[in-house]
């Protein structure tokens, strides 16, 4: 079951999204002893943000919606909430810009801080649905653009740098590649998708605050694994696999896609925290019965020639 | 089972009975009968304003009494007999009495003895004697205090200023009496159930509290109400005692909208 994230040992290859649950320390603490291998930190901006308007989430029959708007502190007080990490589990940080430079100035105050932290890696989100000003509303995900976000961040860092890419923008095997051109350390490869919409019809009106959001969970997984599958066949820099994984054998299919690690996040409002050590134990017996020992043997089978 | 049903559908009901308490609290009746718990919270939302976690004042009928703090309780406070409202729920944990309890006490400051009415009624049922005691800072602060009467076996009013009941904080009724009962539960500002929490591991009384914090999603999900590394929404609302006063954040910080910590 052990895994590793550029040298530092996982436990396993479970990996708590970001955005979820990660607005604290302890709360990523919490999450470290329900039994991930690694968390990824609320994504800081520059400036702190409330976020959008709520409702911020809503059910929908395939799956939930969601529009937060990146609430967070802002890089600085962002910084000395997640930072002095000493966990065995691996701390990645995340950060959303509106365009290079922003990108830039939030890696170099990452690395200004860089002893302090403890973190394992710097995870770049140009891949959000629903924040005017961030992701896919304003064009981030091209291959140009990755491009040009990634050598910025890489730049101004030493730490590893992953690329969070959108399965809503089309040619997510052109932004990999590009990304992997200007440096990128590994793809994680998911987002919600979207955006989508909900309207309650007894109130007639969209139900969301910022009236739209991007659609998580199980409905969005063949998505995803597509985007992994191809993404698997084109670049050599490992990937996170992200969207819809729900159970151990939903990380065994997005494994055998291509996937190095898989993050979880709506996961857990279907089954709880426990879902981190659930779904570890969920893989392991899969392994057992079908006589793998090692996540290696998994990784990227799909793509075998008979 | 359809394989579709949503865990959390958003309800649209009447409004059958608006009470208003006095100049900032309103009592809302809704046209449903809700599975919910004592303890158990709603989100209701506002079309256009937002959504707001609100704590259930009694299950049969749906009951809900806000103070007039913001935008989302402001159109509370406007909605009239006959409109509808929307909401999401019942979350949270609830309260629990201990199985071999005969005689509680809820101490609830302000609009927050809301719940213990929900939480006596639920006692009464069970031939369980509750007292409460309702705190506030003056006689027009005290709300549900006839509603309680019809469910409890004593209630006691304290006021800071004196002018309804004993003057001074609940503490001045709780202290003497704590000790005669199987369990104490507070729900109102975060010092006064500290406050509470702490008297009670002294007494070695089973004690548990109704935490509040700003909240989005409700379902354990974003982590914005989080006290440490608890979730109000799915470890909480209601805290033991003593698991209460192990949160290092409890009555001295709380979170903003943004995630950034500041002093409560």
């Amino acid at each position: 079951m052990q895994s590793e994230l550029f040298g530092k040992k996982l436990k396993n290859p479970i990996i708590l999204a970001s955005g979820i649950l990660g607005m604290t320390r302890p709360t990523l603490e919490t999450v470290c002893e329900n039994g991930c291998g690694a968390v990824i930190a609320k994504s800081l901006t520059i400036e702190p943000r409330k976020g959008h308007g709520g409702p911020n989430i809503v059910e929908t029959e395939s799956g939930i919606l969601n529009a937060m708007g990146y609430p967070n502190p802002g890089i600085e007080e962002g910084l000395a909430e997640f930072g002095g990490w000493k966990r065995e589990e691996a701390l990645i940080l995340s950060i959303v810009g509106k365009d290079a430079n922003e990108f830039a100035e939030l890696a170099k105050r990452i690395e200004e801080k860089k002893d302090q932290l403890g973190a394992t890696a710097i995870e770049a989100v140009i891949s959000c649905p629903h924040t005017p000003g961030y992701g896919t509303m304003i064009g981030q995900g091209t291959p140009e653009s990755v491009s040009e976000i990634t050598k910025a961040i890489k730049e101004n860092t030493s730490y590893p740098v992953i690329i969070k890419l959108s399965p809503s923008v089309p040619g997510e095997v052109k932004a990999a590649l590009a990304a992997q051109d200007a440096g990128a350390d590994a793809i994680n490869m998911g987002n919600s998708l979207g955006p989508g919409m909900k309207i309650d019809i007894h109130r007639k009106k969209p139900i969301l605050g910022f009236g739209m959001g991007g659609l998580s969970g199980p409905p969005i997984k063949p998505i995803a694994i597509r985007c992994v599958y191809d993404i698997y066949g084109a670049v050599k820099i490992p990937i996170i696999g992200t969207g819809g994984i729900n159970s151990g054998v939903d990380a065994i299919e997005m494994m055998m896609a291509g996937a190095k690690w898989v993050s979880v996040g709506t996961a857990v409002y279907y089954r709880g925290q426990k879902v981190f050590a659930d779904i570890e134990r969920e893989i392991k017996v899969w392994m057992d019965l079908n006589g793998y020992s090692k996540l290696e043997e998994i990784i990227g089978v799909a793509h075998e020639q008979i | 089972m359809n394989r579709f049903e949503l865990l959390n559908p958003i309800y649209t009901n009447k409004v059958i009975k608006v009470i208003k308490e006095n100049y900032r609290v309103t009592t809302v009746e809704i046209d449903h009968k809700l599975d919910a718990l004592p303890g158990q919270f709603l989100m209701v939302w506002i079309p256009g304003v937002g959504e707001k976690p609100m704590s259930i004042g009694n299950n049969n009928p749906l009951t809900i009494s806000v103070a007039n703090v913001g935008p989302v309780s402001e159109k509370i406070w406007e909605l009239k007999e006959g409109e509808v409202i929307s909401y999401r729920g019942p979350f949270g944990n609830p309260f629990s009495i201990p199985k071999d309890a005969k005689k509680i006490l809820c101490v609830g400051g302000g609009y927050g003895v809301v719940p213990m009415y929900f939480l006596s009624k639920a006692a009464k049922e069970n031939n369980i004697q509750s007292t409460v005691i309702i705190g506030g800072r003056s006689e027009k602060d005290i709300v549900w205090e006839k509603q309680l009467f019809s469910v409890c076996e004593k209630v006691f009013v304290t006021t800071d200023d004196g002018s309804k009941g004993a003057k001074g904080n609940v503490m001045i009724e709780l202290e003497p009496i704590a000790r005669e009962y199987d369990a104490i539960y507070a729900c109102g500002p975060e010092r006064m159930m500290k406050a509470v929490a702490e008297l009670c591991k002294k007494n070695e009384v089973h004690c548990q509290v109704s935490a509040e914090r700003y909240m989005k999603c409700g379902v354990g999900v974003c982590g914005s109400c989080a006290i440490d590394g608890k979730l109000t929404c799915v470890d909480g609302p209601i805290f033991s005692g003593a698991e209460i006063l192990k949160l290092g954040e409890f009555g001295k910080k709380k979170r903003e909208a943004s995630g950034r910590s500041v002093d409560l």
